[in-house]
């Protein structure tokens, strides 16, 4: 007997420990600003949404909340079936400007079929409907998607709900590169290693990753197939081989290589052939980034003396200074919509991250923290997701680019660093 | 006798860091460093003027492999002149050997412009070996940012101790 009392203490130990690992890892969202004005919406549960094992219309309130452009009005347990027209004045006297109703209706295959529908309780209209048949453990990512169509339905903008982020966790010497949902749900590790990786860049198929990793004791530029876990050197040179970026149609990387001397900008195929060197300096050009249509490269040089933001054609040519102002620029990120630049800036207070409006050159700093790096846009070019520390710990945080909605992203007794915004998923 | 212990300790470093790669390597135009790492053919004979066990005796000036920098700066420092002098005079009697120089960079700013200003220490010490008498394609220069700092303080001594340029010999890399 206790001997079969150790035995079960035992197994339930390793199954505390199992449970305890995606816990330790998941990366907790802390809302710390949200918009001055925000769109109020009222997301009841869908009819028969208890069928489901786990909630749509809670991730789907979470979703639009964390965005920080809506407020949700309260439905308690109310459910609004999507075959039904709603009372919409009455829903408009209780401060909701918009309304989603729906059903789930289980189907004989163990699949589910879900219908909702958005109304505009101004206008008195139908918005916009969708359906989708679902395994039930497709439930999280189908509320993404519903939060995404109301999100597109309301502002006039893709929603980033169904997006992936990379990041790289520290704890002690061990290194992982871990891929989780935008709202830091579902973390999977692409990779552990003793040695650091940074750099992590998506691809825009969603699919593939470049990275940097020390495994050799240098610097190394992978592409790792996130699906199949298959990864490939794609530049292993003489000296260091860094700072990867894809270009927008996913065929080709800049990479920075110091093969010929100094760190140098190179345009590489992405299974690491047709090296070519992109121009020549004499000083550092590194952290390559590639404007949304294709035309400019983005990157940092010391040519001028300190480091500062330059942009180049694609094709080569004369490169062009972008940031003015400041002794430190670094880290450029050009926005999706290629009107303005993220990067980081070191004033006063510290590193900060800023985004510069290229047409006037006019220039915001976005946080109050002190050590910001890695910027990432979101794909529809709203939100930043960043680097940052609070007491010694790096934390992600994210800002939206009209500085109003921030939130910080954090696991527990680790380092999170090297941030990336994956792109929209491949319908 | 030290003469005769260290090749093999080299070697079993060699084996035990050959271990840590485990990757695939596809159609890419690479580099392949493990070629020309092979320690494992060094042994105590081949090796001339000071000996290999004078890479790590430390009252032995080969033993110091660290030269500092100062902040934003990779010009090599007048104290480290004879440090460097002594290892170019090492590579250049020991063709066979092979040197990795490490660059590294304090932590403050981004991880990758920090990697290329490593990158820049390591290519100073580099250019300074060669210029000494060794050869060009004995030494590797590369960086490891501020991936690697020796001190975890955020102090301007543990800053100066991370702008740093290491030398790693082959079998210690």
């Amino acid at each position: 007997m206790t001997q079969f009392l150790t035995s079960l203490r035992t197994a339930l130990a390793l199954l505390l420990w199992a449970l305890a690992i995606p816990v330790h890892a998941q990366l907790s969202i802390e809302i710390t600003g949200a918009g001055a004005t925000r769109f109020p919406v009222a997301i009841p549960l869908l009819e028969r949404e208890a069928s489901l094992p786990r909630s749509i219309t809670d991730v789907v309130r979470a979703d639009l909340e964390r965005s920080g452009l809506f407020s949700l009005v309260d439905m308690g347990l109310v459910a609004l079936p999507e075959a039904a027209i709603p009372d919409l004045q009455g829903l408009r006297q209780r401060g909701a400007d918009a309304v989603l109703t729906g059903s789930v209706t289980p189907l004989s295959d163990g699949r589910h079929d879900i219908r909702v529908r958005l109304f505009d309780t101004q206008k008195g209209l139908e918005i916009g409907a969708i359906a989708m048949r679902i395994a039930p453990a497709q439930s999280r990512a189908t509320a993404h998607r519903i939060a995404d169509f109301i999100y597109e339905k309301l502002t006039g903008q893709p929603g980033y709900f169904s997006t992936r982020i990379a990041y790289v966790v520290k704890s002690g010497q061990r290194y992982e590169l871990q891929v989780a949902d935008a709202d830091g749900e579902n973390p999977q590790t692409a990779l552990v290693s003793r040695e650091p990786i940074i750099s992590p860049a998506w691809a825009p198929d969603g699919q593939r990753l470049a990275y940097v990793s020390f495994e050799a004791k240098k610097p190394i530029i992978y592409v790792h197939h996130l699906p199949t876990g298959q990864r490939q050197v794609v530049a292993n040179f003489r000296g260091s081989n860094s700072a990867p970026a894809w270009s927008p149609d996913g065929q080709r990387l800049a990479v920075v290589l110091t093969k010929d001397g100094p760190s140098q900008i190179y345009l590489v195929n992405a299974d690491g052939s047709g090296v070519r060197r992109l121009m020549t300096s004499s000083g550092i050009d590194t952290e390559p980034a590639w404007s949304a249509d294709g035309q400019w490269i983005y990157f940092t040089s010391d040519r001028g003396g300190g480091a500062q933001i330059y942009r180049v054609p694609t094709s080569g040519g004369t490169a062009q200074r972008v940031t003015l102002e400041g002794s430190y620029n670094v880290t450029p990120r050009p926005s999706p919509d290629g009107r303005s630049l993220a990067f980081v800036t070191r004033n006063d207070r510290g590193f900060q991250l800023a985004i510069m409006e290229l047409a006037s050159r006019q220039t915001t700093i976005l946080t109050d923290s002190v050590r910001d790096e890695s910027p990432s846009f979101a794909p529809n070019g709203r939100m930043l997701l960043y680097a940052s520390e609070i007491g010694n710990r790096g934390v992600l945080a994210a800002v939206s680019a009209d500085r109003r909605v921030s939130q910080r992203l954090s696991v527990q007794a680790a380092d999170v660093r090297e941030p990336a915004w994956g792109p929209l998923p491949r319908p | 006798m030290k003469r005769l212990i260290l090749p093999v300790l080299l070697s079993t470093l060699l084996v035990a860091c050959g271990g840590t790669g485990g990757t695939q390597q596809g159609g890419a135009a690479v580099d392949d460093r493990s070629a020309t790492t092979g320690v494992a053919t060094v042994n105590a004979s081949d090796v001339s003027g000071a000996g290999i066990a004078a890479l790590t005796d430390p009252n032995n000036i080969l033993s110091k492999r660290s030269v500092y920098f100062d902040f934003d700066q990779f010009v090599i420092r007048s104290e480290f002149q004879s440090q460097l002098q002594a290892h170019a005079g090492f590579l250049a009697q020991n063709p066979q050997m092979r040197m990795l120089v490490q660059g590294n960079a304090d932590e403050r700013g981004s991880r990758e412009y920090n990697l290329a200003l490593g990158q820049k220490r390591a290519e100073a010490v580099k250019q300074a070996l060669v210029l000494m008498g060794a050869r060009e394609t004995q030494v590797e220069s590369v960086s490891l940012g501020e991936e690697k700092p020796r001190c975890l303080e955020r102090t301007e001594s543990c800053y100066a101790e991370n702008r740093r340029g290491d030398m790693l010999y082959s079998g210690e890399f």
